[in-house]
């Protein structure tokens, strides 16, 4: 019988996959349940193999599914999309750290050997630790959580550092809002992850590992620690991995509804049972991390980029990419957007390429007015910086920031007045409280906008607001009250008119 | 002989258990907490002691912690909570508009249960559902492209 594949990704859950599923496989489909192809808007997409390749059908809704069945779904002769690997959508991606999402049954074991797993890790403990970092130096590869901080260099840190005890810790934290690659590698192939943890142990001599993942993201939770299980059951994990001498062992910790905690030190915080409060630095987590030991901090796309590294060479990473973004990333489309999903490709696509070739424009079918790059604490962005390319320098360079590549769309009948307002309420809501120009800055802000927006001495609040503005990128401790600015200055600067 | 202690409440039963499973993890305050709240429904006021006690802490740090974290609840919420997505990229879709229509149809503000104990409102910054937004989760299970109508037929389901 041919097989029939049905995400059990939490976004195609979210519209229906799992009654889909249920009546494929009450219409005698032998339903494989996969994570997403990342091509959102066609969720629930349901595949089929045939001798050619899966050929797709999407977005299935249930009602749909007698008649698709009646028209030959289940031996891929209904007319639906064709080959999914041959859409424009797939085709123009590199597809790299997301190549196996989407595709295989993210837990089993047999499948992720089957198309290339642990590829990677077999190379590493071939090698002295001391050569997997300078292969994760070589690939350019920097961290994917925001910051862009080289990861081999992160390493190096923490293999010199005198310690018995090291600890690797994969931040699952995955707060910024329009961004989701975290939770779809995690629920769609968590072994890539489990195994690039893996790696990073070998290189840094740490024998114990953490996933902190947020509390809503209840599926990724219930996912990685059945990975776990199954890693552990192969000796993928525990006592002599893959009959190396390297001992490692991981567990999920889940966080309790903090954005701060996805900052490195406040996740440590968080990690060792206090409240999560950011740590001054230095000391750096990689020489004091983790109960105060030796401590790998990194972020999930990171950590999952690495097993591909150490499979394929760091040149042919390094190959890709634009200036100092080597490699790929993961950009994830999303807000008011007519495609979105999931685009993995190397560093220098333009914004523009992204939001319309990939994006196909907004959902509305209205024009776009902007997009906000790198979570709520990134720029906002007009249609007249489309050609900037996704590269850490050229973003930072236009007042932006790629941070961990979400690109939320908006047409033209947002209120940049109101984004900037909501940037300050989110700093408030969320801000740890540990300095003054964060804590009361943000609660100052919205109030100097609620100014703005009634009218109210309009240029000397605007001159207040700036004033602000310097004082929290200057005077905070971390990027939370750091980089609140950013998000509002953009807006103030880009969409002047929204404030007068 | 021992001595006469009090009889030992449920709750506390919970915190005892849940220190028993987690108590030897490294850091194990916030798993025994998400313990506790799974059993519970909440942290109540009279565990707080018992984990602090059994993790070698005072009772001013365990409280720290329950307060500084938005999931840690000091009373049960209802029999179900929806949270509706606040952030950017749902706003993009309308979640603004959402928000208003769930406060109107349940006669509740975030924070707050419907009197008859059913639902408890809230919002949330992000779901990683950001491409088909607006997004609500209800319970555990992730909703998308919640217009206001499927928004009232996923309460019709609760109800
Ligand atoms: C307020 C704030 C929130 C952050 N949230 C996350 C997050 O959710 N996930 C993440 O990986 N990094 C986040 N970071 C960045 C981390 O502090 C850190 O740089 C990162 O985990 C390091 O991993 P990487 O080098 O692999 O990116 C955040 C930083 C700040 C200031
Ligand atoms: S900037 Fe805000 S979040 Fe960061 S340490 Fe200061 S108060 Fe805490
Ligand atoms: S912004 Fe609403 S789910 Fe991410």
């Amino acid at each position: 019988m041919t097989r029939v594949f049905v995400p059990r990704d939490s976004a195609a859950r979210s519209v229906g996959a799992d009654e889909v599923a249920a009546l494929l496989e009450r219409a005698g489909g032998e339903v494989v349940r996969t994570g997403s192809r990342g091509m959102l808007w066609l969720e629930p997409l349901v595949e089929v193999e045939t001798p050619d390749g899966r050929v797709g059908y999407g977005p299935v809704a249930p009602e749909d599914v007698d008649g698709l069945v009646a028209a030959g779904l289940l031996d891929g002769t209904a007319p639906g999309l064709g080959l999914v690997e041959e859409l424009e959508w797939m085709r123009r991606q590199q597809r790299l750290t997301f190549a196996r999402v989407g595709v295989v049954d993210p837990l089993s074991p047999d499948d992720h050997e089957a198309h290339g797993g642990n590829a990677g890790l077999r190379a590493a403990l071939a090698l002295p630790p001391a050569e997997v970092v300078g292969a994760v130096t070589e690939s350019g590869l920097r961290g994917r959580g925001g910051a862009g901080f080289p990861t081999g260099i992160k390493w190096r840190t923490v293999l010199d550092a005198e310690s018995e005890l090291k600890f690797v810790c994969c931040n699952a934290d995955e707060g910024d809002s329009g961004t989701f690659a975290d939770r779809m590698l995690m629920e769609g192939d968590p072994f890539t992850l489990i195994e690039g943890m893996t790696i990073a142990a070998h290189a840094v001599g740490a024998r114990e590992g953490y996933i902190y993942i947020r509390s809503e993201y209840p599926d990724a939770i219930a996912t990685m620690r059945a990975a776990i299980a199954a890693a552990r059951e192969r000796g993928w994990l525990g006592e002599r991995v893959l009959g190396s001498e390297l001992s490692f062992d991981l567990h999920v910790r889940v966080g309790a509804g903090a954005y701060i905690c996805g900052e490195e030190t406040s996740m440590l915080e968080s990690l060792e049972g206090r409240r999560g409060q950011v740590r001054a630095k230095p000391p750096i987590p990689a020489i004091q991390g983790l109960f105060g030991r030796p401590t790998v901090v990194n972020n999930v796309l990171s950590l999952a980029a690495v097993p591909w590294i150490l499979a394929h060479g760091a040149a042919a990473y390094a190959e890709l990419g634009v200036g100092r973004s080597r490699g790929t990333s993961v950009f994830q489309l999303a807000g008011n957007v007519a495609r979105g999903g999931i685009v993995e490709t190397a560093f220098g696509v333009t914004l523009g390429e992204l939001v319309n070739d990939f994006g196909g424009g907004t959902a509305s079918g209205r024009p776009v007015r902007a997009v906000q790059v790198g979570g709520p604490l990134g720029a906002y962005l007009p249609v007249s910086q489309f050609d900037l390319p996704l590269d850490y320098e050229a973003f930072a360079q236009a007042g932006a920031m790629v941070g961990h590549g979400g690109i939320v769309v908006f047409d033209d009948t947002v209120d940049m007045a109101a984004m900037a307002r909501f940037a300050f309420e989110f700093c408030a809501e969320e801000s740890c409280g540990k300095c003054t120009p964060c804590r009361i800055g943000a609660v100052r802000g919205v109030e100097t906008i609620d100014k703005i927006r009634a009218g109210q001495d309009r240029e000397k609040n605007l001159v207040l607001l700036d004033d602000l503005c310097t004082l929290m990128t200057d005077g905070s401790l971390c990027a939370m009250g750091g980089l609140t600015p950013m998000p509002v200055r953009s807006a103030v600067q880009h969409f002047a008119e929204d404030f007068r | 002989m021992t001595s006469v202690t009090p009889p030992r409440t449920a709750a506390e039963e919970c915190a005892r258990a849940a220190l028993a499973e987690h108590g030897s993890e490294r850091g194990p305050l916030l798993p025994v907490l998400h313990a506790v709240q799974e059993k519970l429904g909440c942290i109540p006021r009279d565990v707080i002691p018992v984990i602090a006690d059994g993790l070698n802490l005072s009772i001013a740090e365990v409280h720290g912690v329950v307060t500084f974290y938005k999931d840690f609840r000091s009373t049960p919420p209802g029999r179900t909570t929806v949270r509706i997505c606040r952030a950017e990229a749902c706003q993009a879709r309308g979640a603004n508009a959402l928000v208003e229509h769930a406060k109107r149809q349940l006669g509740v503000e975030f924070g707050e249960t419907t009197p008859d104990g059913a639902v408890t409102l809230d919002e949330v910054f992000c779901l990683g559902n950001c491409a088909l937004g607006p997004a609500v989760q209800v319970g555990e299970r992730l909703h998308g492209r919640v217009s206001p109508p499927r928004f009232d037929a996923l309460l019709g389901e609760l109800r």
